[in-house]
């Protein structure tokens, strides 16, 4: 029976929310935290986020009555308290496929975290996570290679990677810049990373760093007998100038490049990551900006789900958090993430923040980089959380030793050999640690002084864990 | 403040030249190279020697020792093969894999006794 025309506004919930409603295997579910105004109840506000979010507007239409709004609608269809917090809720909301255009992170995107965003009915609100369905992850191009190919093309096997950040981040001329990442790479480096804001300023044009990097790759290369890349940041001003740049980067054969995903834009990001897919160029990506839409626990987009949409979108390598260095993250919060860039199907967990079973199907995985305030006394704690799938970077833990960059690069490789070695021989690092790398800095006068040089961390598997807790 | 020290790597020296996971550490003993047998073993991976002259070391492809030992769980059978591999060629490089076949990948490669590079 044809429903009647009535102007005027209506209750969301009696559209909205659907308690009785079974998400379907082909829907997008997104559970938003979400602190209402004082006064509006729960269900309202959870049917006008479901509305705000995906058809409705603030009143009734009458091209309403022209579709099959029943079908086409998203639904609040559960509401949960939120953990040690009185003020805030979690609303589940289920989304039909159909209201997406397939392999567009941008589109979804614009949608779930659009408009809802400023709505005067929510005093905050926070995406925690979201459920893609297999039917539209298979539409997402994915990362370019991911992990196991990347191992292939830079012959690492049964270790985590290890990686430096070039510094000063800003200022060096080209050909300084290249003698830096030399140095850093005939150490024992695998990669050395152009830093976020590393562009094309006028100290440092694009194309010298280019060049100059890939010298210092190549003589790395003939040197050590041992694969090297340099990540070359092709974030630029405008998409076609990122497709430059990444043209040149295949051009002189680098073997890896890099993008700022958030501060670039994802269209131009994805643009890149379809580039490296279809040019054999490996991808690490930089999450810059990030803190402006994770940090805050009640308002933006949670890390994991900024996370999964790059795994869509496409990436090789994305920034974690290291959990132990200056940019501290909760532990297990950081597992989940990690899990969400690696493994096939990620189930819920709550303990670890995971609201949904996530199918990734043949979606290969990403590596996650931990970067930031590191030195080679986390080494084993890094080794243990991270484990080999990993790439482990350490910038000033690099270039800050007493005798260079080179010896600063060896001490960090062999504490990572003989971390790895430790662990394949049954040792529990965490508690182990001091002890593996103490023997390690018998046989290597370049990490015998590191460890003389950066201060001694405690050993101890609870350290790390309390932070979880204070978290809370 | 010890004395900055020179780091003693050079093109023209043979030497110079690592090879990949545990390259940095010093050569493993007997005992050493059991503990990583062991380990590839308990993973369910399939253990696999590979040899080559140093001069080809960057190459993907080394030459195969007889084919990967699929289902061997037997550390003594494991060791002496590799040791078979390293008596018939001491020159070369012989390396130690343990291929992942789930992850379509090696889970483990080192090299466990090192070529000639005089």
């Amino acid at each position: 029976m044809a429903k009647t025309y009535q102007a005027g506004v209506k209750e969301y919930r009696a559209t909205y929310w659907e308690p009785n409603y079974t998400p379907k295997e082909s829907d997008v579910l997104a559970c938003f935290k979400v602190t209402p105004q004082p006064g509006i109840d729960r269900e309202e506000v959870a049917a006008a986020v479901a509305a705000e979010s995906s058809t409705g507007t603030w009143t009734t239409v009458w091209t309403d009555l022209l579709t099959d709004l029943n079908y086409y609608k998203g639904r609040a269809y559960r509401i949960e308290d939120v953990p040690g917090s009185d003020a805030e809720f979690y609303a589940f909301i289920a989304y039909p496929i159909d209201l997406f255009e397939s392999g567009s992170i941008v589109n979804v995107f614009t949608s779930l975290v659009g408009n809802v965003f400023g709505f005067k009915a929510l005093r905050a609100i926070r995406l925690e996570d979201i459920r893609f369905p297999l039917a539209y992850v298979t539409t997402c191009d994915g990362p370019p290679h991911g992990i196991q190919v990347e191992r292939d093309m830079m012959n690492k096997y049964g270790r985590p990677m290890l990686g430096c950040t070039i510094k000063p981040k800003l200022g060096l001329s080209a050909k300084n810049y290249g003698r830096a990442v030399y140095e850093a790479l005939r150490g024992g480096l695998d990669f050395t990373k152009d830093d976020e804001n590393v562009n094309s300023q006028p100290f440092m044009n694009w194309k010298q760093r280019f060049d100059f990097c890939q010298e210092a790759i190549e003589k790395a290369e003939r040197e050590t007998g041992e694969r090297k890349g340099h990540y070359l940041n092709v974030t630029a001003a405008t998409a076609e100038e990122m497709i430059k740049r990444a043209e040149y980067a295949k051009e002189i054969g680098t073997p890896i490049i890099m993008t700022d995903y958030i501060t670039a834009g994802f269209s131009a990001h994805t643009s890149i990551s379809r580039f490296c897919k279809e040019n054999g160029i490996l991808l690490h990506v930089h999450r810059a900006m990030h803190g402006v839409i994770d940090r805050n626990p009640h308002h933006g987009i949670h890390f994991r789900v900024l996370a999964k949409i790059l795994r869509l979108m496409g990436g090789d390598h994305l920034h974690s958090g290291t959990v132990v260095g200056k940019l501290e993250g909760d532990r297990t919060a950081t597992l989940g993430w990690i899990d969400i860039m690696r493994e096939e199907y990620v189930k819920e967990d709550r303990s670890r923040g995971i609201m949904f079973d996530q199918d990734f199907g043949y979606m290969p995985g990403m590596i996650p980089v931990a970067s930031g305030g590191i030195h080679v006394w986390h080494m084993p704690a890094l080794v243990n959380i991270f484990g080999d799938d990993s790439v482990l970077q350490f910038g000033g833990g690099t270039l800050g030793h007493p005798w260079g960059n080179a010896a600063g690069a060896c001490a960090n490789r062999v504490a990572l050999e003989a971390c790895v070695k430790a662990r394949n021989e049954g040792a529990e690092l965490e508690k182990e640690g001091g002890n593996i790398l103490r023997a390690a800095g018998e046989h290597s006068p370049e990490l015998k002084i590191a460890l003389e040089t950066w201060k001694e961390i405690r050993f101890e598997f609870d350290t790390v864990d309390k932070l979880d807790v204070a978290h809370k | 403040m010890s004395q900055v020290q020179d780091y003693k790597s050079r093109v023209s020296d043979p030497a110079s030249r690592k090879f990949e996971t545990f390259s940095y550490l010093p050569a493993m003993s007997d005992a050493e190279i059991r503990k990583q047998v062991e380990y590839i073993v308990s993973q369910g991976w399939n253990p696999a020697v590979e040899h080559t002259e140093p001069q080809y070391l960057m190459d993907n492809y080394w030459y195969m020792w007889k084919l990967p030992l699929f289902g061997e769980t037997d550390v003594d059978v494991v060791l002496a093969e590799c040791k078979a591999c390293h008596e018939a060629n001491p020159g070369n490089h012989v390396r130690l894999i343990g291929y992942d076949n789930l992850k379509q990948s090696q889970g483990a490669s080192m090299v466990i006794y090192r070529g000639n590079t005089k």
